[in-house]
């Protein structure tokens, strides 16, 4: 018995050990050595690489980051909800809305983002709309900043947050929002007292969804920040890359992933999941 | 006396069907007031077009003497108390209770949570969640929760359908007593003539969305206008055109003395039900009826040639119909 269960786990167990802890593992173990001249890593321990992330400029990209994640989620949540809701009340055309929904993953998001600078940049399709009808005079500058970025992180993960909201207002009893009204509470009374009480759970996985993600994200602050819109995400990609620092770029990516988990315990911890 | 609720000529269609046809109601105020009818009678529809869950297609609905048709649900003083209690999951009976008081910013809300729950006795269960309680506690939580926002009509759609027998007429008992005790008119939705019958002042009887009577409980079972309201409040033996209950049916062995209608018969099946005894019989005209007779009567052996007799004052009969 015991000897087919082990049979049967040991594929999970490889692709865990070596798909997921092994390169944990180098990236705890890079962190404390010390740069190597031209990449890679020289075996000297050191805690380096964790003092200068105390220097303000990170901290400042960190906040950033927390800051951008942070408004994508509350951006996403308030436009996915509303459209969740539809979906949920949609009767026997909801499972058409959901597909369109899940649309846009039919192709790579690396595209949908050129997409979206073919759209903004300054010769894109809306200066050269506004242009040519005489509204403006010189391009505005719609692409290379904050609100590009926040603009395609919310794109990109809006369905995370529509699904979760999706199935828990999907199950939500009709007849408790009757009672509601039946007791004299207002539609803004019955979304206060009802709805988003029993939807909790669905929003705190949507949010989640779309937090967790975001705070790492290279790929949409890379495209449409530009250089200068370093996002957490961008700072650990330079260092392997252009920076060629190693063990500093392995500090940064443990010290967001450690963060992350902490900030995600709390967040459970304090809605009562059951989850973790 | 003077109707607190007032339905006039009340249509309302879903696509493809009429669900309710014409009402006109008229309820008392203060009285237990029973809809009875089968399943797909228009009753429920009925209950929710006057809560405001539904629009009628046509005619008015007057609430103490102001058209209330065109009002949203949360604008008429009416509450209802559903079939499946719809209680907030993620309220505490208090909260529950409070619901309609803290929306409706209820002067003295304190007093009157403690008193809705004193009259449906949960004092001491106000912490408890929905999923904590019993079948009967639940029931009690909707009841006090309707009841606490002092409603003109409390409206209750099959409210003992979801409990067990034994609890079903234990409730049954306790809703009256709060029905007396609160002296808010209540409007009971019900297939369960029975249930109708020993709770109401009053009782309308709907079929295919259509009042077909509306009358005292011993009025409508005693004098039925029509054969559905017959057939539908308790069993009936039809000799020809006329009706008899089983109750009324008598059998004898000597033919029976004068001013009674008598028919020859003979036995075909004698059931002991223990308080009583049904004796099923064939008239000579091949109808069979059954006789509801007690022990003292002696019990009757199938083929045995009886007289079957009734008073005439209790048959029941319909014009027309």
């Amino acid at each position: 018995m015991s000897c087919l269960r082990t049979l049967f786990l040991a594929p999970a167990a490889l692709v865990m050990v070596v798909l997921i802890l092994a390169p944990l593992g180098v990236v705890v173990c890079y962190s404390f050595l010390t740069r190597g001249a031209y990449g890679g890593v020289e075996w000297l321990a050191t805690l380096d690489n964790y003092r200068r992330l105390l220097d303000p400029l990170y901290l400042e990209i960190f906040l950033r980051s927390v800051a951008v994640a942070g408004t994508t989620t509350a951006l996403c949540l308030i436009l996915a909800f509303p459209l969740a809701w539809f979906l949920s009340r949609a009767g026997r055309r909801k499972h058409l809305y959901l597909q369109l929904v899940l649309l846009p993953f039919w192709t790579s998001f690396l595209v949908r983002l050129y997409a979206w600078m073919f759209l903004l940049r300054d010769t894109g399709l809306i200066n050269t709309i506004l242009l040519a009808a005489g509204w403006i005079r010189e391009p505005l500058p719609l692409l290379y900043n904050h609100v590009a970025v926040v603009l395609g992180l919310v794109y990109g993960y809006l369905p995370f947050a529509v699904l979760p909201l999706y199935a828990t207002l999907e199950r939500l009893d009709r007849t408790l929002l009757e009672a509601a009204a039946d007791l004299g509470a207002r539609p803004l009374g019955t979304l206060r007292h009802v709805i988003l009480p029993l939807a909790a759970p669905g929003i705190r996985a949507a949010a989640l969804l779309v937090f967790i993600p975001c705070l790492g994200t290279y790929l949409v602050p890379d495209l449409l920040g530009g250089s200068k819109t370093i996002l957490v995400g961008t700072l650990i990609q330079n260092q392997f890359t252009t920076a060629r620092d190693w063990p500093f770029g392995a500090a940064v990516s443990l010290t967001l992933m450690v963060f992350t988990v902490v900030a995600v315990l709390i967040w459970l911890r304090r809605g009562g999941d059951k989850l973790l | 006396m003077e109707a607190v609720l007032e339905l006039r000529g009340v249509t309302k269609d879903f696509p493809g069907h009429r669900a309710v046809d014409g009402v006109n109601l008229q309820i008392p105020r203060g009285a237990f007031f029973s809809l009875v009818g089968p399943s797909g009678s228009g009753k429920t529809t009925t209950l929710r077009l006057i809560a405001g869950f539904e629009q009628p297609t046509s005619g008015e609905i007057w609430l103490n003497g102001r058209p209330i048709h065109h009002l949203k649900p949360y604008e008429r003083p009416v509450s209802t108390v559903f079939q499946s209690y719809a209680l907030f999951p993620h309220l505490t009976v208090r909260g529950n209770v409070e619901f309609g008081l803290r929306q409706q910013r209820v002067p003295e809300a304190a007093r009157r949570l403690r008193e809705a729950l004193e009259m449906v006795q949960l004092v001491g269960k106000e912490s408890r969640y929905p999923s904590e309680l019993s079948g009967g506690e639940r029931q009690r939580v909707a009841l006090a929760r309707s009841l606490v926002v002092e409603p003109d009509v409390l409206l209750l759609d099959e409210p003992l359908s979801a409990l067990d027998p034994a609890l079903r007429k234990q409730m049954r008992s306790e809703l009256k007593n709060v029905q007396r005790r609160a002296g808010i008119t209540f409007l009971l939705v019900t297939h369960d003539c029975e249930e109708a019958l020993s709770l109401s002042d009053r009782v309308a009887l709907i079929n295919q969305g259509r009042i077909e009577q509306v009358g005292a409980p011993e009025e409508v079972y005693r004098r039925p206008k029509t054969r559905f309201v017959a057939g539908f409040l308790g069993p009936v033996n039809w000799i020809g055109e006329i009706g008899i209950r089983p109750e009324a049916t008598r059998l004898s062995r000597q033919a029976p003395d004068g001013g009674v209608r008598t028919a020859p018969a003979t036995v075909t099946e004698s059931v002991f039900l223990g308080n009583r005894v049904h004796v099923r019989a064939r008239l000579g005209t091949g109808e069979e009826i059954i006789a509801e007779v007690s022990h003292s009567d002696g019990l009757y052996r199938t083929g045995e040639a009886v007289h079957v007799w009734w008073r005439p004052e209790e048959e029941l009969r319909f014009d027309g119909a």
